[in-house]
């Protein structure tokens, strides 16, 4: 009597077993593949260096209340910072060209160079991203937004444009910030900086004008939606374009790119009033 | 319970668990291709209402400022004036001159927007606010990049700023959602200001056919605080 009892409840484990494993297999099975949305979501923020940890959360609603890691320095030293973000990255290869070019690779590889040749004008370089992430425009932007006298520079490569040639972008025209508590809204970070903006796009866009012909002489403006969150002055360099056949042609113009995003750095250091705490008003 | 019993049992379940696998991705492929049909046919049904409006021949014809890329200089838009006959209904003509800039120049190559995209709707509030609703071909088409997607929105805004003064501002949907980007660049999250002059008092007036070579700025997007 006793061993059939034991027979009965070792059978009954062994069937509890064998259906928790079929529903641990079908629950597997029915499990929706991950959606780009979701792998953009999921994926990590690039690691800046340093790290942004501190930076302000997108959904606070408003910037300039964390403490900058660079606080001391930059308040001794002014505009000591860049931000670079090379766009796109992830699930978003951003423009493509028929000889397979993805525009989310060659702008990591430009960021390299441009990268150098800002550390070679004195300027401290966070990248919002290092390898193949895609962090949101919110990210990118809290990784600018939680520095105190940074600037900030997305790289980009169009699919269309006369080849050869490099555009500035400064954003359009926003309404005023009503500044009552001192704090800027997130979706208008931009609103405070579009003069900086301006200034700092025609200084980049006179020396790409320079080594790039057929570039306009002034930056452009264009509602650029990585520029609207952004509480620094900001700006976006596009490069003309993914439809050559080589690779080698735009890889050529980096040095330029490079040079003429460092020296107009360098050159509006002066017009630049660092704030006194990150992402205030300038 | 006998060892065979049990060894039927373990079989059973064996089986149960191959069966499992074997039919559950059968039954992901056919939830996906049900969802995929049921999206086309909305697509298509959306396509039948979203027929272009008929030009009307009894309806005045007037010069018709269109804009499209430059065959000279680089991104940039010039007005091309047709003559259209252009209905007083500040929808009805948006809608015309809309579809009319959708169906592209002669010269394909000075196209701004792409070829397989549709306006879905359009709507007019009565303070001036437009809101058009484009099918995703707007986005998924159109070449990704700072300067393509603005001179798409401006040959838009532009297009209507000239043809349509009552429209102050507009909004752009992509089949009938607010979208972030066009096509991961330009912000289509706010609204872009278009005729910034006073409102013509009567709504139907019909515009003044355009003249001029060159027509009002480029729009610009407005956030109200």
């Amino acid at each position: 009597m006793l061993l059939q009892v034991r027979n009965i409840l070792r059978i009954r484990s062994l069937s509890l077993l064998g259906l928790l494993s079929a529903a641990l297999l079908a629950a597997l099975m029915l499990s929706p593949s991950q959606t780009p949305s979701e792998t953009q979501q999921s994926a990590p923020a690039a690691p800046p260096s340093p790290p942004t940890a501190a930076a302000p959360s997108p959904q606070g609603g408003v910037a300039g209340t964390v403490a900058s890691p660079f606080g001391s320095q930059a308040q001794q030293n002014g505009l000591n910072l860049v931000v670079l973000d090379p766009a796109h990255g992830g699930t978003d290869p951003g423009a493509r060209g028929t000889g397979g070019i993805r525009e989310s690779e060659i702008v990591l590889d430009f960021a390299i160079q441009v990268r150098r040749a800002l550390e070679l004008q004195g300027f401290q370089v966070v990248q919002t991203r290092q390898g193949n992430e895609n962090p949101s425009f919110d990210d990118r932007s809290a990784t600018a937004n939680a520095q105190r006298g940074a600037v900030f520079v997305t790289l980009h490569i169009s699919s269309t444009g006369l080849p050869g040639t490099a555009r500035v972008y400064v954003n359009s025209q926003m309404a005023p910030v009503a500044d009552s508590n001192g704090l800027i809204p997130w979706d208008r970070a931009q609103a405070p900086f579009l003069g900086l903006s301006r200034t700092f796009g025609d200084l980049v866009q006179g020396f790409l004008a320079q080594r790039f012909k057929g570039s306009p002489e002034t930056a452009e403006t264009a509602s650029v939606r990585q520029l609207r969150t952004t509480a620094a002055p900001a700006i976006a360099v596009e490069l003309s374009s993914v439809t050559i056949e080589d690779r080698a042609e735009l890889d050529r113009m980096a040095p330029g790119v490079a040079d003429a995003i460092a020296r107009g750095a360098a050159a509006f250091r002066p017009s630049y009033v660092v704030p006194n705490s990150p992402g205030a008003l300038p | 319970m006998t060892t065979r019993w049990k060894f039927l049992l373990i079989g059973g379940l064996v089986l149960i668990v191959l069966a499992a696998a074997i039919y559950f991705p059968i039954l992901r492929r056919r939830v996906k291709r049900a969802a995929r049909l049921q999206q086309q046919s909305e697509e298509q049904a959306r396509r039948e209402l979203a027929q272009p409006i008929a030009i009307n021949p009894g309806d005045p014809r007037v010069k018709t400022k269109l804009f499209w890329a430059s065959d000279t200089i680089d991104s940039t838009l010039v007005p091309v004036t047709v003559e259209l006959p252009l209905s007083n209904n500040p929808v009805l003509r948006s809608k015309q001159v809309l579809n009319t800039l959708l169906a592209g120049p002669v010269d394909a190559e000075l196209r701004t927007l792409p070829p397989d995209a549709l306006l879905l709707a359009f709507y007019l509030l009565p303070d001036g606010t437009a809101i058009a609703d484009f099918s995703e071909a707007l986005a998924t088409s159109i070449p990704s990049g700072i300067v393509s997607e603005q001179l798409a929105v401006d040959s838009i805004t532009r297009t209507l700023e000239a043809n349509v003064p009552q429209v102050q501002r507009l909004k752009i949907l992509i089949h009938g959602q607010e979208v972030e980007t066009l096509a991961g660049h330009l912000d289509l999250t706010g609204t872009f200001a278009i005729n910034k002059k006073p409102t013509p008092s009567s709504p139907d007036k019909p515009a003044t056919p355009a003249g001029g070579k060159t027509s009002g700025t480029l729009a610009q997007p407005d956030r109200k605080p």
